[in-house]
């Protein structure tokens, strides 16, 4: 009996439930002496930096440090990629930017004292929106480019076009879990730097920049994570960086941890993104060419912005044939937050704009929008608009048809029908959309992944791994792959905290791709390990090596399973006989390759899919809606551990049904981003989610060529959710008679609102012409 | 010319079954009491400001927002944390509490910083009301945000820990999960 594709509990559920899982601000308390940082804030967009004083502070109680640019010993810059972000910058770039952090014996002394540091600035202007950097040609990246065909020649061509413009809304990620880090210098006198951080290599890579070490005199721990979904991929390193080098300075533990308004003032959120498009297509729907442009508002550092760009730009196809595009994406840099990865990294926004597009097809032709979807899906054999072939094209519609009847979507829609018909105020709508999402990171390099698995002689297994758990269930799965592959029980294997002392230079755990590149490198620990041990077993049974058979902690030639030998007798028997019993496991995805230079080649290893239908009722006099049903199918391949991706599909919905419905982002005139607390900033909670939800996997899925057939899971579910948003659009229609329905995104019940009156007032005007 | 400060207030409650007398400032909130004095970090810091729910304990019976409970007005009363949630179950009915069991099994988890605010909500809402409709989960756990999960395996956890509590045979869950060797 394997484990592998079993539905198991999370691999911390019972510390979960009893409290006594530990997170990384957990540890504070538990230091003696560790001292607490609080960051010193300028309420300007842009200002130049004139004079800091910090007397007052520094002589209130308990005040230990304020650390400034004067106290870095090594490069005061944290920037990944380009050096465009100074850890104490010298000009504020966004309101409410740290200049200073205040380090004190309480948390409490360090934000009394934060208020007396006086910092005198000149204020400068600022860029705030997508459009006045257009204006003002203030960009974070040059013009990037996807092209295939002539879409100037097509569109001439085309029988009937359409053009507009839809701003697409950012999103804060809102973990639970605040940043946090403690520093301390341990034992050995290496720094050790305990982290909330989806990548604790690179983690690693700028606190030993800023402190002016090697990387070998620093390592980076992250235990587990309250939530992640891409805001702790880089912008975890500031909260590490500051209390590494603060507790360089004192000698002594010091902790970081953003309360809640710094941390959604201080950090990144999913881009916002303006696009302008004109599309051509025939009688039927099906689109014969289009002009796409994608900015993006990637605040004041490049951070992410342009592999985000990038996947906006990958995914403007989404499951549908564009046989002649033209695609230029651009970030935009403005005077806030360094908007940064969130859950899908661009590719939603992209998914976003050609629902739209097809909607507005679909309505100019008064054909039904699940029709013009159908005809544009990629068939067999087809491309991408970056020439990449769409493997398993028609999983698109065997999903789509599984899906339309298990969700009797035909009767529903009729029923709809019938309840519109005598409800003058209250209206129903339906929509069915698809997701294709590809899977790989697009920059090749990081598509590498390495584990080091220990077996002990008493046959007790710890795996360590490059992926770093953020409640995903990633560890879970690992186990559950190193517990089938070595052929031990479950209880047998230990998964460790993520560390840059066990697996060196790891990528990020993001993109979804935790599973899949860990998963494979701890398969290939433990089959190195696995075939060592087989050696010992096959003179001990005295049959061939190849015929060993390792399960459920026993050993056995395969035609004889009543010879067991038990797996920890014989990791004994193998340390005697001096046969390794740990491995490292490497793996590279194969066959990637992208081409910035002509916008082609094949980025992703392969596709993902699903698709989802949501019905939803929309008062008219308010705008407000409620979700009544959604029901899913999706693809998640061979499911490594299916009550773990029921929870990523479930949940990856919900989120993405937040970012389209609820979560607003309002920046002020300002440069405030003025909905920084969870009280005007709206999450889905049990009462916003829909009153049924049919999640199902699709079977028969085996992806080949990833670990145990399985694929990966984290990031697709999310644009399920554009189903509710087109829903609402449906909805919308009902209120009036034809045409294009502009709707706001996110699509608040306020913007829902605005849609129905337009829409009311447009069919009260024809009716007004036509007496 | 600064005024002597006046000294910490000092007074007792029950933590977790057992009596413990604190100082704190009188500004302080329970919190910050559970948390860096008591060492109690199961009660988790979401929001501060009573947006979240992670930091939900029970006072005297009722869950309560110990972000926005000054610690002083605990005085006499009893606080059950997370900690103490299984512990004082264990206690009286020599078992783990059945939303521990539940929640543990169900996939109602993910990251689990929203569990334990989440599941004393849950322990609140089964005192009152042993046989609550799903309307009534969504109802009382709907001050308490949780960012993982689509809320679908929170409910049915709820609703499965009140069946066991009531003695009957729980609803069969949608996934089969795998038995545990220990208790929590």
């Amino acid at each position: 009996m394997t484990v592998l594709g079993k539905a198991i509990a999370h691999e911390s559920a019972r510390g979960h439930v009893t409290g006594s899982a530990l997170y990384t601000n957990d540890l504070l308390p538990r230091r003696g002496g560790a001292a607490y940082a609080w960051p010193v804030t300028v309420p300007h967009a842009r200002a130049r930096i004139t004079a800091v004083d910090t007397a007052a502070a520094l002589a209130a109680p308990g005040v230990l440090l304020v650390l400034g640019a004067g106290d870095v010993p090594g490069e005061n810059e944290l920037g990944p990629s380009r050096r465009d972000e100074p850890l104490f910058p010298s000009e504020v770039q966004f309101f409410g930017q740290a200049v200073a952090w205040v380090i004190a014996e309480t948390e409490e002394a360090a934000k009394l004292a934060a208020g007396r540091v006086v910092v005198d600035v000149e204020p400068l202007p600022a860029v705030l929106s997508i459009e006045q950097g257009i204006a003002e040609e203030s960009y974070l990246t040059e013009p990037l480019f996807m092209r295939r065909g002539d879409a100037e020649a097509a569109l001439a061509a085309a029988p009937r076009r359409v053009s507009g413009e839809l701003f697409v809304g950012g999103q804060e990620h809102v973990y639970l879990e605040t940043n946090a880090a403690l520093a301390e210098i341990d034992d050995s006198g290496h720094m050790l730097v305990h982290s909330s951080t989806q990548h604790p290599s690179e983690t690693q890579e700028i606190v030993a920049r800023v402190l002016g070490v090697s990387r070998n005199r620093v390592v980076v721990q992250a235990l587990r994570m309250g939530g992640a979904f891409g805001g702790k991929e880089v912008q975890a390193n500031a909260w590490a960086a500051v209390a590494a080098i603060a507790a360089l300075k004192l000698g002594r533990p010091v902790g970081v941890r953003l309360d809640r308004h710094h941390d959604m003032t201080l950090t990144g959120k999913r881009h916002p993104f303006l696009a302008r498009f004109e599309v051509g297509f025939d009688d039927d729907g099906r689109i014969l060419g289009a002009k796409v442009e994608l900015f993006a508002d990637g605040g004041w550092c490049l951070d992410l912005t342009e592999p985000i760009v990038y996947r906006a730009m990958f995914h403007i196809d989404n499951c549908y044939r564009i046989p002649a595009i033209t695609v230029m994406g651009r970030g935009v840099r403005t005077n806030k937050t360094s908007q940064t990865a969130f859950r899908g990294f661009g590719g939603p926004q992209g998914m976003v704009v050609i629902e739209d597009i097809l909607d507005r097809i679909a309505r100019t032709l008064e054909l039904p929008p699940r029709l013009v979807r159908e005809r544009n899906f990629y068939r067999e054999g087809d491309e991408t608009h970056y020439g990449q072939p769409v493997r398993d094209a028609a999983r698109i519609e065997r999903i789509w048809s599984a899906l339309l009847r298990s969700s009797s979507y035909d009767t529903r829609r009729a029923e709809i029908e019938r309840f519109n018909a005598t409800s003058p105020h209250a209206k129903r709508g339906i929509a069915i959309t698809p997701v294709k999402f590809g899977i790989s990171f697009t920059a090749t390099f990081y598509n590498q992944a390495g584990a080091l698995v220990i077996v002990y002689a008493d046959g007790s297994v710890q795996v360590n791994h490059g992926g770093t758990e953020m409640g995903q269930g990633l560890h879970t799965k690992m186990m559950q792959v190193a517990a089938h592959t070595l052929g031990v029980r479950l209880d047998q294997v230990r998964a460790m905290p993520t560390r840059t002392d066990k697996v060196p230079n790891t990528s990020a755990t993001a993109a979804s791709s935790g599973s899949d590149l860990n998963g494979a490198a701890v398969k290939r620990a433990c089959e190195s390990i696995r075939s060592n041990l087989a050696e010992v077993a096959a003179a001990e049974l005295a049959v061939p090596a190849c015929t060993v058979v390792f399960e459920d902690g026993q050993v056995f030639p395969r035609d004889e399973p009543s010879r067991a030998l038990d797996f920890s007798a014989l990791a004994r028997k193998a340390y005697l006989a001096r046969v390794p019993l740990f491995s490292s496991g490497y793996y590279r995805t194969p066959e990637i390759h992208f081409d910035k230079a002509t916008g082609t080649g094949k980025p992703f290893h392969y596709f993902a899919y699903g698709a989802a239908v949501t019905e939803v009722e929309v008062d008219r006099f308010t705008g407000a809606y409620s979700f009544r049903r959604v029901d899913i199918l999706h693809d998640v391949g061979d499911s490594l551990s299916p009550l773990v991706d029921l929870g990523q599909v479930e949940g990856g919905f919900i989120q993405g049904l937040g970012w389209l419905t609820l979560e607003e982002c309002v920046w002020d005139a300002r440069g405030r981003f003025a909905t920084s607390g969870l009280s005007t900033y709206k999450l889905p909670g049990l009462g916003e989610c829909p009153l049924e939800l049919n999640v199902a996997l699709l079977e028969k899925a085996t992806e080949p060529g990833v670990v145990y057939g399985s694929k990966a899971v984290g990031e697709p579910p999310l644009m399920l959710a554009i189903s509710a948003r087109e829903a609402l659009r449906d909805a919308v229609a009902q209120f009036g008679s034809g045409g294009i329905i502009e709707l706001g995104c996110p699509s608040t019940p306020e913007t829902v609102y605005f849609a129905i009156r337009e829409r009311t007032e447009a069919a009260g005007g024809a009716r007004r012409a036509a007496e | 010319m600064t005024s002597r400060p006046a000294p910490d207030p000092v007074f007792a409650f029950e933590l977790n079954g057992e009596t413990v007398t604190v100082s704190a400032p009188a500004h302080h909130t329970l919190l910050e009491l559970l948390r860096y004095r008591q060492g109690l970090t199961g009660t988790k810091q979401g929001c501060d400001k009573g947006d979240c729910g992670a930091c939900t304990v029970l006072l005297d019976g009722s869950p309560v927002l110990s972000c926005l409970t000054l610690a002083v007005t605990v005085a006499g009363r009893a606080v059950t944390t997370i900690e103490g949630l299984g512990a004082e179950h264990r206690r009286a009915e020599g078992r783990p509490h059945p939303v521990q069991e539940a929640f543990d099994r169900s996939g109602a988890l993910q990251c689990g910083f929203c569990q334990p605010g989440m599941l004393l909500s849950s322990a609140a809402l089964l005192r009152k009301n042993p046989s609550p409709t799903a309307d009534e989960v969504r109802a009382a756990l709907s001050g308490n945000l949780c960012r993982c999960t689509g809320y679908a395996q929170i409910i049915e956890a709820v609703l499965r820990a009140a069946a066991v509590e009531r003695g009957e045979d729980p609803p069969a869950p949608a996934w089969s999960i795998e038995p545990r060797d220990e208790e929590p």
